[in-house]
């Protein structure tokens, strides 16, 4: 059955990944590596990898995806025009290409890892907790300094892009909450008594 | 066990805790009136760790497990990065604030990417290496583009976030085969595997990636093509910036990562260090003739004295080492006092980038001029003045550890690239009567030009005590 499911999956990611290159229309490319990413997360489910499979749901499918997919529509790219200019260029980077996957291949076919590698890369999955609790008490303890420094990366990320697009524009109004706060009906209003029949 | 760990990483903790406390402080304040406020607090706080890092124990302290390592070699790089991107901060403030781009970020963008390059040079593991080397480069990237109306300068920006992108993915590749061979990110871990039989092709070709990666951020041919474009767009100070605590940062952490990780496979990277170096030399020496734009000759100036710190490290020995801190050292001091007189050069109240500008400078200001006449001979070599020392150093470095061709080569390069700078000298000296520049003397710029021109000259009498530092830096990095 798991055998099944992993083929399932796998060539569903293939196809996937294989589409989203070939396809004409950028939004059909898109659409096509979302399903790449849910097989995928399908490929960890048999791993035993919940959490992992979960976080690239939420976080691919769920938000980096539908971000793509605005900037695909936002963005008026001409894609034909781009791949015409890519086919100028076409031998030298398909000579490049083969020459990069010639060398691979002798690489890996020279590929021996060093003695007691395997041993050490190998990671029994715990049994006797969840994954998410498993992987939390790796990054929050042993992983600890990485996991700070990676916030310190996020926060870096964000003043970066609020000093190159924030623009203060003094020539707005804008909402001021401890003045409306402080307003009260005495401020606020004018009370005029109206005689009848003779208006304001 | 985490008490022990925070105590070693407290000069890094400090540093990020207080951008963090500055930037809630600065964004519910005055912003950026705060600015020049806190570009001195900021540049007074790094002096203060890095004479608090320089006073500070001896030996080597390990924490998290191996991420972290604090010892002789780490410390006399942070000092160096610590003073230079204090020196730099302050230099910039003026220019920044009369083009109304002194925006509070600036100096908490700076210290973060210090905070950066604190942990690469004290990287003990793959990961941490790569974690560093991203936040000192996203930093970059920002202050890169920080003058957003310029075109230039944001194209600077992109070019150097698209290039160094590419750069990361190459170094993520080389240390996943090389994880991939030994079956930990560790450095400790790495060496104790290679030292088991030959060196296989799997570590070589991660070797090749990482080394391609770093070779990008400290700009050693060939991939180099960003520097003259980044530097020639981003602003000035931000140049200053990039020439010289990040080049630092770049080359521990390319020593770190070559003697820690792969220190049994000395024949197998020297070669590749000594190619880069080699080109290096060469194409910075070769393609700044051509420059009349002074940012760009310096950006030139940078790929060729790259190529002679990589000289001293490509020799692989541990006086190889001692000699690119020493050559370091002296390349981030040259560069702040060129700076500084770069930052000084402006004609009615614009900055002016054109060589020819430096017309007959000694009439008119003669101190100015004959502290840059120090400085370019430094910059080129000539003996008397401590520039000449650094070269000294490395090319013995590279005689003692087998490549007499290399250093034969080095001499040629330096001998080259001594045109240039000679050409800058003669402009000021013997040129033709011509466009005046503004008489602009900053009272900090004018500071550290002399400060750095006395360096250079005064230097050569005990260097200062750097010689010994930085051997007893090296012992502590090969062994």
């Amino acid at each position: 059955m798991s055998v099944f499911a992993f083929y399932l999956f796998a060539i569903s990611a293939v196809t996937g990944g294989l589409f989203t290159v070939i396809s004409r229309q950028p939004v059909h490319s898109v659409l096509w590596l979302i399903l790449a990413f849910l097989s995928s997360a399908g490929l960890f489910v048999l791993l035993g990898a919940e959490f992992v499979a979960m976080l690239l749901i939420i976080v691919y499918v769920g938000a980096v995806m539908v971000l793509f997919l605005f900037v695909v529509m936002m963005l008026d790219v001409d894609f034909a025009e781009l791949k015409a200019e890519m086919a100028k260029f076409m031998p030298l980077a398909l000579l490049i290409g083969v020459i990069i996957l010639m060398q691979m291949v002798m690489a890996y076919g020279a590929w021996e890892s060093a003695h007691g590698a395997s041993e050490l890369l190998a990671q029994p999955i715990p049994t006797d907790r969840h994954n998410t609790e498993a992987l939390g008490l790796i990054l929050y303890d042993e992983y600890f300094l990485l996991f700070q420094l990676s916030g310190l990366i996020l926060l870096v990320a964000m003043i970066g892009a609020i000093v190159l697009t924030l623009r203060h524009r003094k020539d707005i109004k804008r909402q001021d909450i401890l003045a409306q706060m402080f307003r009260d009906p005495a401020k606020a209003m004018e009370l005029k008594d109206v005689k009848p029949g003779q208006g304001l | 066990m985490i008490q022990a760990d925070l105590n070693v990483i407290l000069p890094e903790m400090i540093l990020a805790v207080y951008a963090m406390l500055a930037l809630l402080f600065a964004v519910y304040s005055s912003k950026d009136k705060l600015a020049p406020l806190l570009i001195w607090t900021t540049s007074g706080l790094m002096a203060l760790l890095a004479l608090w890092i320089a006073g500070s124990g001896s030996g080597t302290n390990v924490a998290f497990g191996g991420m972290f390592v604090d010892d002789g070699f780490a410390r006399f790089a942070k000092v160096t990065i610590l003073l230079s991107a204090a020196a730099v901060l302050v230099m910039g403030q003026d220019y920044m604030a009369q083009r109304g781009m002194l925006r509070f970020e600036y100096p908490l963008l700076v210290s973060l990417s210090v905070v950066g390059m604190m942990m690469m040079v004290s990287a003990g593991d793959l990961m941490s290496l790569y974690m560093g080397l991203e936040l000192q480069s996203l930093a970059l990237y920002v202050v890169a583009s920080m003058r957003r109306d310029s075109v230039k300068s944001t194209e600077a920006g992109l070019k150097y976030f698209v290039l160094g992108a590419l750069s990361s993915g190459l170094l993520l590749y080389g240390a996943s085969l090389v994880y991939g061979f030994a079956g930990t990110t560790k450095f400790e871990g790495i060496i104790q595997v290679a030292q088991h039989g030959e060196v296989s092709v799997g570590l070589l070709f991660g070797i090749v990636f990482l080394i391609a990666g770093l070779a990008f951020k400290v700009s050693a041919v060939p991939f180099h093509m960003w520097t003259p474009d980044v530097y020639e767009g981003a602003p000035t100070p931000v140049t200053a910036f990039f020439a010289s605590a990040p080049k630092m940062a770049a080359m521990g952490l390319f020593a770190r990562v070559m003697h820690d990780a792969f220190g049994n496979a000395v024949a197998d990277w020297s070669q590749i260090l000594a190619m880069l170096s080699l080109a290096s030399m060469f194409l910075g020496a070769v393609a700044a003739i051509g420059q009349t734009n002074i940012k760009r000759l310096m950006a030139y100036s940078s790929i060729s004295h790259m190529g002679f710190a990589l000289m001293g490290l490509a020799s692989g020995t541990a006086f190889g080492v001692q000699a690119m801190l020493i050559y370091m050292a002296i390349y981030v001091t040259m560069n702040i006092g060129t700076f500084a007189f770069i930052l000084m050069m402006e004609k009615d109240g614009k900055p002016v980038t054109d060589i020819a500008s430096l017309n007959l400078l000694s009439r008119r200001e003669p101190g100015k001029a004959l502290a840059m006449l120090v400085l370019l001979f430094s910059l080129a070599g000539v003996p008397p003045m401590l520039g000449f020392f650094g070269k000294f150093y490395v090319l013995r470095a590279a005689y003692d550890g087998g490549l007499a061709w290399l250093a034969i080569a080095g001499v040629v390069a330096s001998v080259i690239g001594a045109f240039y700078y000679l050409r800058i000298v003669y402009y000021m000296y013997f040129g033709e009567e011509g466009e005046e520049l503004d008489r602009n003397s900053s009272p900090v710029l004018w500071g550290f030009l002399m400060a750095s021109a006395a360096v250079m000259v005064l230097g050569i009498i005990n260097m200062f005590g750097v010689e010994g530092a930085a051997a007893a830096a090296a012992a502590t990095l090969v062994n």
